[in-house]
């Protein structure tokens, strides 16, 4: 399910400000497409977490309409919030892992939430967590696993339940760069499996990584969009999501 | 590069319940280790020696006034024995007529004497020294009521003028209304425990939210709905009012029995009435199981009051 045009998320003049202070974001409108690839950059403080809490559906804005999925989602009853969120997968900077389950419950949590059936879950998550070499340490804590482990401990939680869209701060951060270019390409295998991909990254190494991709550049809480392709982007076919594939049909 | 993992849409897209052992380890289960238990298990024994109490002066009020709602005491105040044997026979005589009298009994003097021996010494009775009125226990065909006193006083009032007719409930209408009173005050406490205990649980709810406001957060933002992390606590807390709870209810229940037998001990024939039924312990047995939905529900409030804070 998308928007009427196909979109999966469209800003319109968003502003977002914290209390009486000066608005971290201001006047931000672009549409993300089914399928597209995007980085999110800036300096530090230009607004790029903001801008992911506004994705991720843990703030609403203080003006402005944000619809997802083609419906507007400021103005939804709130407990109509968590289908939209299981639609969603979300790499934090901070990893936010549950401090006491094991890397592999931390996993399984998305499919729990959403009603997958404990004999079903095994499987995937096992094999996920073998993907981003974390097969020896399925029962470790959190506390126990390296920075780097964490992070892709995050990466896994958020790519298992294969979302319609995926956010990620700054998520090669704490790996290093084979680790890095081995998320990057399961990234790309998400999106082109129809997951739409938003990267908040400051590794500007990163952004030329993926041909495909379009950058989005936040300055001082506005986005450069100079072009207005962000805005209104060319129509392109939209890709159709096939629920048959796997990501180990497209990878290559 | 190895290829990524067989990964299947698995998203379920509907509000399903999450619940079951899985969803109560998200939050650290330190059970029977927090005061959670032991506060529930005081609540519920005081709860449950109140409530007993509560049951049990209920039962001894209601055997005593069904004993004495249809009794009532004909007093012949007469000074002279003679003239008072004489009223008292007539007395006797004119009550047996009454369609609404069932029995008559003179109390005999040597019982007067022996009730009133501990005030007045042996034998004090003996002529009319001390002049004690003739005593007619007489019981009605139905309640003591206004209308049937007057049928009594209106067949006494030419034989026996110095007849004095009342209901022997009147007698205890203070004691009535101090068990009555009493009542109430156990019903009260029983509604302040059940608020304490409401309270003690809000506090724990509170603490276990704050404790794990981060796992909370998260399960919120993978799509967990405030029910589901509601249902989370709430299984966690159950288990510890199920637990104090059984714990409180065997100790009330050692308090009920041994202070049954004490007032068993007393022979009193007012306070056999007090003993409880079978309804009446199944009403206590039930308490900690009030207890465990008190808790419960006062978990989910808590939490989903929380939880309405968060977008």
């Amino acid at each position: 399910m998308t928007g009427e045009g196909g979109d999966i998320v469209n800003f319109d003049n968003v502003g977002l400000r914290y209390g009486a202070d000066r608005e971290v974001l201001s006047d931000v409108s672009f549409t993300l497409h089914p399928g597209g690839f995007y980085f999110l950059t800036g300096a530090s403080g230009a607004g790029k977490t903001s801008m992911l809490k506004l994705l991720y559906l843990a703030q609403r804005p203080s003006r402005g309409v944000i619809r997802m999925f083609g419906t507007d989602v400021i103005t939804l009853p709130r407990d109509r919030l968590p289908l939209f969120r299981r639609r969603l997968g979300v790499v934090f900077q901070d990893f936010r892992l549950v401090p006491h389950l094991s890397a592999f419950d931390n996993v399984a949590l998305p499919l729990r939430v959403s009603g997958v059936r404990e004999s079903e879950l095994r499987k995937p998550v096992t094999e996920m967590l073998d993907w981003v070499g974390l097969s020896h340490r399925l029962d470790a804590r959190p506390a126990t696993l390296s920075g780097g482990e964490q992070q892709r401990v995050a990466i896994a939680r958020a790519v298992i339940g294969r979302p319609d869209m995926l956010v990620a701060d700054e998520p090669t951060g704490n790996v290093d760069p084979e680790m890095a270019l081995k998320l990057l390409r399961l990234f790309e295998a998400l999106n082109r499996l129809g997951t739409t991909v938003v990267v908040a990254t400051h590794d500007v190494h990163l952004l030329r990584k993926v041909p495909d991709s379009l950058i989005m550049r936040l300055d001082k809480g506005r986005l450069s969009d100079p072009t207005g392709a962000l805005r209104y982007p060319p129509r392109r076919e939209a890709r159709q999501i096939d629920d048959s594939r796997t990501l180990g049909d497209v990878f290559r | 590069m190895k290829r990524p993992p067989v990964l299947a849409r698995a998203v379920a897209r509907s509000l399903v319940p999450f619940g079951g052992s899985r969803a109560a380890a998200l939050i650290p289960q330190a059970r029977l280790s927090g005061p959670m238990p032991w506060v529930i298990a005081i609540m519920v024994a005081l709860t449950t020696i109140a409530a007993a109490g509560g049951l049990a002066l209920s039962n001894l009020a209601q055997t005593a006034r069904g004993d004495l709602s249809g009794a009532a005491t004909v007093q012949i105040v007469e000074p002279l024995k003679v003239e008072r044997d004489r009223q008292a026979r007539a007395a006797e005589a004119a009550l047996a007529e009454l369609p609404d009298v069932a029995s008559i009994r003179v109390v005999p003097e040597t019982e007067l004497d022996a009730i009133l021996e501990p005030w007045l010494g042996a034998g004090a009775d003996g002529g009319d020294a001390v002049p004690v009125p003739a005593l007619i226990d007489v019981e009605l065909r139905g309640p003591a009521t206004d209308a049937r006193l007057a049928a009594l006083r209106g067949a006494l009032r030419g034989i026996a003028p110095a007849a004095r007719v009342d209901a022997q409930s009147t007698w205890l209408a203070p004691v009535f209304a101090a068990i009555r009173s009493l009542q109430y005050l156990a019903l009260a406490l029983v509604v302040l425990l059940a608020l304490t205990s409401s309270a003690a649980v809000l506090l724990a709810a509170r603490s276990a939210l704050g404790g794990n406001r981060g796992t909370i957060e998260i399960v919120h933002l993978l799509g967990g709905t405030d029910a589901q992390i509601a249902r989370i606590f709430q299984r966690s807390i159950a288990f510890d009012a199920l637990v104090g709870g059984a714990v409180g209810l065997a100790l009330g229940l050692g308090a009920i029995v041994v202070l049954g037998r004490q007032f068993a001990a007393l022979g009193s024939g007012m306070v056999a009435g007090g003993g409880l039924g079978p309804l009446d312990w199944l009403l206590i047995a039930a308490i900690p199981l009030a207890g465990v939905g008190i808790a419960m529900l006062t978990a989910r409030l808590t939490v989903m009051g929380a939880l309405r804070k968060m977008l």
